[in-house]
């Protein structure tokens, strides 16, 4: 028996209007599966789309943003094809959204309380009194005293607001927490505390997680499964264990090689590596595989056509995924 | 810091600065330029030496300025008397006091449609931007903003008498004088309308932009995204999210300019002859009555410094920040 997947992004692909009518293809044929109560990692460096899948997924673009093409099932409905009054209904209710800064995430002026308290009446009938005990649940769910929720956002130090966040979106018991760099704002130990927040609430709460981060570090602690973007495509979607082990795709290479491995000795005196080179603009983006014009084994191909993505012989039922015309051994030898 | 202390040293910081702008008010008339004396008698030449003397003895004015004078003055003012005006012969205060009432129901009322007004149009626009409600609010409130105040008011002066037959002078009918207030307030509004009109729309340009680009502020704040993916609809987080803090700096703006009513009406009042403090502020500056404008700009510091202390202890109320800081 196959589990069905709680969310299945396909072809998602989505524009950004410009100033002077350009155009800047922020997603494009993106594909992944979350599946229920396990969590994926969205990795990649700044700009390569990974916020914008989640906006688009919630469909919370920007004016100027705008889904061209692809479908996104959750529990087997298309919410791109909802009118905004129904998509309304499935946000929070069964997707809810934590940000960066937890700091401008909470509304300055309104208690921690009563924004927690909005999102439950807003998606369930209830009194205002079981409302307010279920405030105090959510917030002592997170470590925080009931009594803390008359404060304002300011009074919270950086990681209770962040843990704050997490109580609120657990207020309607979603089924899916998109994380979108949770812990980038807060120090490192807070940090840490925040991630085994997540987990704790993961195990006792049954939800799945889309982490985004640029941490692989966190990826590798939390993730069952990653999907590595690069200029608004999926460059690399496996299992967690099988890209760090085996990565397939030279961005992926590259990326663990610029990550420090601990296990190695701290007074070693080879530097980090160093991808050169800064993601396309997405207004200007390189012909052929985005990542050519910085990839060490580029080939001429890479200048031209565009790799798919293809699959890698793997052991089991584990998936593997990478875009790399080194991987299709037959084009080579044609080319 | 608490709510207490927090009201506490706002007011005793007024306090300071009223008495600070005592002091100035002061040495700023007694500096200026001009002979009282003179000013009184205007151009009796006939008047002699003796007598001219006599009056300075009975303004005071043969003393040294300080401390003499100055503490005489301060004495007089905390009394309530703010002396005699030169010009009309009576006290500065009574003066005062009676075209108090007929400028703040002029400036209240445009003051009050100009913020509503303002408030509400400067959200639509900036919450429908680019629109075309947002592109007319906007240049509307720009043209409305630049245009000079007695321009407007002489336009409007021209044109409602001419079209519409309303009054071009005073706040009533003369031979409504004294009649009760029940029976004269169709009156009273038909001369009220042109220069409340002129006010409501020369403020509400401002009110409009300010409160635009800060609703467009808030609106690109995380907690707006936030409320969004709670699943509110626009309304709803414009209603409970945006709005609150959007108000801010208008509230800010309302103060300042609640405070400054009594001094911006002096180019409306004088041009509808509308008989208020305005008018009566550039009277006395026209016949150099000093007494008078000392009062005039004692009591124009005094309801600034008031308005900014009622700003701060409203923002306070509203954004919960200000406090600690």
């Amino acid at each position: 028996m196959t589990v069905q997947p709680l969310l299945s992004v396909r072809h998602l692909t989505t524009e950004f209007q410009l100033a002077g009518k350009q155009i800047a293809r922020a997603l494009e044929d993106v594909s992944f599966d979350v599946m229920p109560g396990k969590t994926i990692g969205l990795v990649g460096e700044s700009g390569c789309g990974k916020t914008t899948t989640l906006m688009s997924i919630m469909r919370l673009l920007p004016a100027s943003g705008r889904i061209t093409s692809g479908n996104v099932y959750f529990n087997g409905i298309d919410l791109l094809t909802l009118s905004e009054h129904e998509m309304r209904a499935h946000r929070w209710k069964e997707m809810s959204i934590i940000f960066q800064g937890a700091m401008n995430a909470l509304n300055p002026v309104m208690k921690i309380g009563d924004q927690i308290r909005e999102a439950i009446l807003l998606h369930n009938l209830m009194p205002r009194n079981a409302a307010e005990q279920r405030v105090g649940e959510l917030l002592e769910l997170v470590g925080i005293p009931r009594l803390r929720r008359d404060l304002y956002p300011h009074q919270y130090s950086g990681g209770m607001r962040q843990r704050a966040m997490i109580a609120m979106a657990l207020a309607c018991s979603p089924d899916l927490l998109f994380a979108d760099e949770p812990t980038t704002a807060l120090d490192v130990m807070i940090q840490a505390q925040v991630l085994e927040l997540l987990k704790e609430i993961q195990k006792k709460l049954g939800l799945a997680i889309v982490l985004v981060t640029h941490d692989l570090g966190v990826v590798a602690e939390m993730c069952d499964d990653v999907v590595v973007m690069y200029g608004g495509k999926v460059a690399e979607y496996g299992s967690a264990e099988l890209v760090y082990n085996q990565p397939q795709h030279p961005y992926t290479q590259r990326l663990l090689e610029a990550f420090p491995d601990l296990s190695r000795s701290i007074d070693s005196s080879t530097d980090l590596a160093t991808i050169p080179g800064t993601p396309p603009r997405l207004n200007a983006l390189p012909p052929g595989c985005r990542f050519s014009p910085r990839c060490h084994k580029s080939m001429e191909i890479c200048t031209q056509i565009a790799p798919d993505l293809i699959a890698q012989n793997t052991a089991g039922n584990a998936q593997h995924l990478a875009a790399c015309h080194l991987l299709n051994k037959l084009e080579i030898k044609n080319s | 810091m608490s709510r207490r202390d927090f009201l506490l040293r706002k007011f005793l910081l007024s306090l300071v600065t009223i008495f600070v702008v005592i002091v100035i008010n002061f040495m700023l008339f007694r500096v200026l330029p001009g002979d009282p004396v003179r000013s009184v008698i205007g151009r009796n030449v006939r008047i002699s030496a003796e007598t001219q003397q006599a009056l300075r003895e009975q303004f005071g004015l043969d003393k040294p300025i300080f401390p003499d004078q100055f503490i005489d003055t301060i004495g007089q003012w905390a009394q309530g008397n703010l002396g005699i005006s030169w010009s009309l012969r009576r006290p500065v205060s009574e003066v005062l006091m009676s075209k108090l009432g007929n400028t703040v129901l002029l400036i209240g009322l445009g003051q009050v449609l100009a913020i509503f007004l303002g408030v509400t149009l400067g959200l639509l626009a900036g919450w429908k931007r680019k629109t075309a409600i947002d592109v007319g609010a906007l240049t509307f409130s720009l043209v409305a903003w630049a245009i000079p105040t007695f321009w407007l008011g002489i336009i409007f002066l021209a044109a409602g008498s001419a079209w519409f037959g309303l009054p071009t002078a005073g706040i009533m009918s003369p031979e409504n004088t004294g009649k009760p207030l029940m029976t004269i307030l169709p009156d009273l509004a038909r001369h009220l309308f042109l220069p409340t009109l002129t006010l409501t729309i020369l403020y509400l340009g401002e009110y409009m932009l300010i409160m635009r680009s800060s609703i467009l502020e808030v609106l690109s704040e995380d907690y707006i995204l936030t409320a969004k993916a709670k699943g509110m609809s626009d309304w709803q987080v414009l209603w409970r999210h945006a709005l609150r803090n959007a108000m801010l700096p208008i509230v800010t703006l309302i103060a300042l300019n609640l405070g400054f009513t009594v001094s911006g009406a002096i180019y409306i009042e004088t041009v509808f002859s509308y008989d208020g403090l305005g008018k009566l502020f550039q009277t006395a500056l026209v016949k150099q009555d000093y007494p008078l404008l000392q009062g005039a700009f004692l009591l124009l510091a005094v309801s600034v410094i008031i308005a900014n202390m009622a700003a701060d202890i409203l923002y306070a109320v509203l954004d919960p920040r200000v406090k600690e800081s």
